[in-house]
């Protein structure tokens, strides 16, 4: 039996007699990704509908100066509120979301046919209040639409005049692009499901095994070292795989259950989008468990290693950060970047949008070569003599 | 057989092994006795290929072991200073781990566990997993798993470490056995009564150097002691690091 092989039963033997690192690849790494999402578009449906429909309380000051524009209100769902001593602090101390404040000048104005005035006192870093302040002021704007209207009427003029300009908005996006927005975070939450599914035994196999003091007897063994380092991988990317696959799997199935389409979205979640993301991801996982173990071999301790790999983790965080913040155009050379071409296959994946088979092959193909790469140098750093050399 | 000739490795500035030379012979123990931090250990590394001599030669019943490491590896059982069990996997999972990768074959590791288990008397202990095993335990589990193998040269770096009396005892009376067999038995301490009561060549290491390479009787008559412990302090110079 080829040695690579032998080591690479052990290890997956062994760690899955570990409790805690199979419930991490199991459940941890996987359930994240689908129970992030659920949490986050239920919340957001649930607000959505909660601004449009239910009425709106407003404390409002100096109602008995402008009954019509109350009565206005009332029949557009603002439940009219007591006035409030503080406007402002309460908004600013959020007792309130918005204030509507009428001033006694407003009837005098109103009647001369001068522009009157309210004031709507709000906090617009409340991100929470942004609905109800877009909903009231619109309100208020259909109130003095009409109301101008009605005067040119009265003047004999044209309402026309009053618009020089009108703009009509043309909206390209689909209700899949709408969605593509929240799911740009979704590679991120898989190449993650991968990271927590090989961490436990890149740390184990190396890291561990030296604290535990059995790496310098493993290598008195008449087998090569590159071969146990094989093995030890092989370990690592089975175990990471397996947590990716259920993470995709777990995903799917909770997509069906998303009520995405209350938010005019769409997502296209099925075989061909599952099949297609665990392909592209393959090289990957095999180049994040490389990459763990070469940062496991570099430690001195179980406990170093946790840190580093830890703060490995945040590595696939940047390019999902950087295309959230600046949307660039996507170019065929991103796919030759590992991360990078994951993050656009997959996004594009769930948008329902065709990735072209030679932007795949790019993909795999880059990434496979870096894989490739870190191993070569996490072979190297195996071949060291203080390796095995614990304390 | 192992032949060391001339050893030599430092780390940075400390030369740990400057100029190690000695014998192994088949059917003999032969004892590498020196105070802690004589560099015993650096050079049993040398020895199971772990470390590189900077200068120097290890012949392995007559195979370089610069040359030919697998080879090398193959032909010699080792406990390591570093003796860690997998404490997920029972003993006989632990043996049969090592026995794999010395390429055996199942019926082969079979038999071989018998006969360890009873020359070690380790027979409630193998099918228990590891974890909790006393410490007498972990080192029989260590020894089955390095001689699985039956190889012809046994290294043991300090077996005797943290052993209560009985193990020490039944590990001294095994280390006999396996001379019986007419293996190549070399093992390191620095308990000077231990090396005496064992070995049939003693080889004295101090500050990377052997001081003395000699059967008990003739180290007594080089330092004119019938005491051998007084022969072991008189060559090495002091009897710091050393236990009676």
């Amino acid at each position: 039996m080829n040695a690579a092989w032998i080591v690479f039963l052990k290890e997956v033997r062994e760690n899955l007699r570990d409790r805690r690192t199979v419930l991490n690849t199991l459940l941890t790494g996987p359930l994240m990704a689908p129970i992030i999402f659920v949490l986050l578009i239920n919340g957001m449906i649930a607000r959505e509908l909660e601004k449009a429909e239910k009425p709106l309380p407003v404390p409002v000051i100096g109602a008995e100066h402008a009954p019509n524009l109350v009565d206005m209100l009332k029949q557009n769902g603002i439940v009219i509120e007591a006035p409030i001593a503080e406007p402002e602090r309460a908004v600013r101390e959020q007792d309130a979301d918005l204030v509507l404040r009428i001033p006694e000048s407003y009837a005098k104005s109103w009647s001369k046919g001068e522009p009157a005035q309210v004031e709507l006192i709000y906090d617009a870093s409340q991100r929470d209040a942004q609905g109800s302040i877009a909903r009231l002021q619109g309100i208020l704007d259909a109130y003095a639409q009409r109301s101008g209207t009605l005067r040119v009427l009265a003047r004999g003029l044209s309402p026309s005049i009053l618009k020089p300009l009108v703009v009509a908005t043309r909206d390209q996006s689909t209700a899949q692009s709408r969605g593509s927005m929240m799911f740009s975070m979704l590679p991120y939450f898989f190449i993650l499901g991968a990271f927590i599914g090989g961490m436990a035994l890149a740390i184990d196999t190396t890291a561990g095994e030296r604290e535990r003091q059995s790496l310098e007897p493993l290598f008195a063994n008449p087998v090569k070292r590159s071969k146990i380092l094989i093995g030890k991988l092989g370990a690592t990317s089975v175990f990471a795989l397996t947590s990716l696959l259920l993470s995709i799997v777990a995903f799917s199935l909770a997509g069906q259950f998303m009520p995405t389409e209350k938010l005019g979205m769409s997502l296209s979640i099925g075989v061909h989008f599952v099949s297609l993301t665990l392909l592209t991801m393959l090289p990957l996982v095999a180049m994040i468990a490389a990459l763990q173990t070469l940062a496991a071999a570099f430690a001195k301790s179980f406990r170093e290693a946790q840190t580093y790999l830890s703060l490995l983790m945040f590595v696939p965080a940047v390019p999902t950060m950087l295309m959230s913040i600046f949307p660039f155009k996507t170019e065929t050379w991103m796919y030759a970047v590992p991360l990078v071409g994951q993050q656009i296959t997959i996004t594009r994946l769930i948008r329902g949008e065709a990735v072209a088979s030679t932007e795949i092959l790019i993909c795999l193909a880059c990434t496979s070569l870096a894989a490739l790469l870190a191993y070569a140098i996490t072979s190297r750093i195996y071949q060291g003599e203080r390796l095995a050399i614990s304390g | 057989m192992i032949e060391v000739q001339d050893l030599h490795k430092a780390f940075g500035a400390v030369k740990a092994v400057d100029g190690v030379s000695f014998t192994a012979r088949d059917g003999e123990i032969t004892g590498l006795l020196g105070p802690n931090g004589a560099g015993k250990t650096t050079t049993l590394r040398m020895l199971y290929t772990l470390m590189q001599p900077d200068r120097g030669r290890v012949l392995v019943d007559g195979i370089d072991a610069a040359a030919d490491p697998l080879s090398v590896r193959q032909r010699l059982g080792v406990l390591p200073d570093a003796r860690g069990l997998y404490k997920r996997l029972s003993a006989r999972e632990n043996i049969d781990y090592f026995g794999r990768l010395q390429g055996l074959d199942e019926a082969t590791i079979a038999t071989r566990c018998e006969a360890l288990c009873k020359a070690l008397d380790m027979g409630e202990i193998m099918e228990r997993r590891s974890e909790g095993f006393s410490q007498g335990q972990r080192v029989k589990t260590a020894i089955a798993r390095a001689l699985v193998h039956d190889p012809k040269n046994c290294i043991l770096d300090e077996p005797t470490n943290g052993l209560d009396v009985m193990a020490t005892r039944a590990m001294r009376e095994f280390l006999r056995h396996l001379k019986s067999e007419g293996r190549c038995v070399l093992f390191s301490s620095h308990i000077m009564q231990e090396v005496g009561a064992l070995c049939d060549r003693i080889v004295v290491i101090a500050h990377g150097k052997v001081v003395a390479d000699a059967a008990p009787d003739e180290l007594r008559e080089q330092a004119a002691t019938d005491n051998l412990e007084d022969a072991f302090v008189k060559v090495i110079g002091s009897a710091e690091g050393l236990a009676a």
